[in-house]
């Protein structure tokens, strides 16, 4: 679990039960359209202020290297804080309950029309918009590597991997993850 | 394939993949879509664009991909199963890793191992947005629609389901 730091100048831990854990990660489940972290953020840190900014930041850049969705990764974290093993439980099935039925009723509703030509029709837009999404996530992402030749050629690198060799990713991982992190290291000041 | 058989495969699919999904649900389309459009034959490539564009419709996390490709293959059941499997792993590691990381986090060999992960994880994802483009269609309208929502997020603050809507809406009235 996530220690509090001892020192006297820490904020105390609130008090978070696992129901208010399940509820306060359904209303983060429901509003991400298109991205659920901006969210997590502004209930954890500015609604109910359970994590101060930096301890937020924290979290997330932990989870961003753990496998596993990120935001499922940041709500186990939390809830593990918070209420341990039954805490980390409540927290991932409030934030994966509701959409996960109306992603269902969703699908369920596109199978009995999905092959009405409207519907195709508005979902080739639909698909284009959302590949767009991804690339513009993928872009913001890549502009902090800009001044770093070693992240970029890494990048590239990845990329080629999986567009033009089409590698299996656990081929990718188990070779150019340590081949980026050994340069990374004998790089390092 | 039997209805068991299927359940199992699906369980074991994700199962892996959640393992080896270091940078999130979007890092591992690219595998997702091996594995079920040229792996397992679940389901065509325009199909799984499909799918992924509810995803993104649908409120949530983007890991409801998974609940989707699930749901195609084997119903309900599936829809559970793929979703309990790709969480299931990856909920073990993350509760481990919270409880590690409070001892790890300020070391160097931590923040080296950050910095050699980094370009990895967006490479996997700009190649997860190519790969989507691609899969959305080959016109030169669905690149035009791909590029105007890239523009539109990086540059404004319309929220993305107006972009979304809006695609629809260009797709309905017959201009892609």
């Amino acid at each position: 679990m996530l220690q509090v730091p001892t020192s006297e100048t820490a904020p105390l831990k609130p008090h978070v039960g696992c129901r208010e854990l399940f509820m306060a990660f359904c209303s983060v489940g429901l509003s991400g359209f298109g991205g659920v972290l901006p969210w997590a953020r502004r209930m954890l840190v500015e609604q109910r202020r359970w994590l101060t900014d930096e301890e937020f930041t924290n979290i997330v850049s932990l989870c961003q290297f753990l496998p596993g969705p990120n935001i499922t990764n940041v709500s186990i974290c939390v809830g593990a804080r918070f209420g341990g093993f039954r805490g980390a439980i409540a927290a991932v099935s409030g934030i994966l309950f509701v959409p996960v039925i109306i992603v269902i009723l969703l699908a369920m509703l596109y199978d009995a029309y999905g092959h009405i030509k409207p519907v195709q029709d508005a979902f080739r837009g639909i698909s284009s918009a959302a590949a767009g999404l991804i690339v513009a996530m993928a872009l913001k992402m890549a502009y902090p590597l800009h001044r770093s030749v070693r992240a970029m050629v890494f990048m590239a690198l990845a990329i080629a991997a999986v567009l033009i060799l089409k590698l299996p990713l656990i081929w990718i991982l188990l070779t150019l993850v340590p081949l980026s992190i050994a340069v990374a290291w004998m790089m390092r000041r | 394939m039997n209805e068991r058989g299927i359940l199992t495969e699906l369980a074991i699919q994700f199962g892996l993949i959640s393992l080896i999904s270091i940078g999130g649900a979007v890092a591992v389309l690219p595998e997702m879509h091996r594995a079920a459009v040229e792996v397992h034959g679940w389901m065509s490539s325009e199909t799984f664009a499909n799918l992924f564009a509810l995803a993104q419709a649908a409120p949530g996390p983007n890991v409801i991909i998974v609940t989707l490709i699930g749901w195609h293959v084997a119903g309900v059941p599936g829809a559970l199963i793929a979703t309990v499997a790709m969480t299931g792993p990856a909920f073990i590691m993350a509760y481990g890793a919270s409880q590690a990381w409070e001892r790890w986090h300020r070391v160097q060999w931590y923040k080296t191992f950050e910095r050699g992960v980094v370009p990895i994880t967006v490479g996997l994802i700009v190649a997860s947005g190519c790969l989507l483009t691609s899969a959305s269609g080959y016109g030169w309208a669905n690149y035009l629609i791909t590029a105007a929502t890239v523009a539109c997020v990086l540059f404004t603050r319309v929220n993305p389901l107006i972009v979304l809507s809006g695609a629809a809406l260009l797709g309905l009235t017959g201009m892609i």
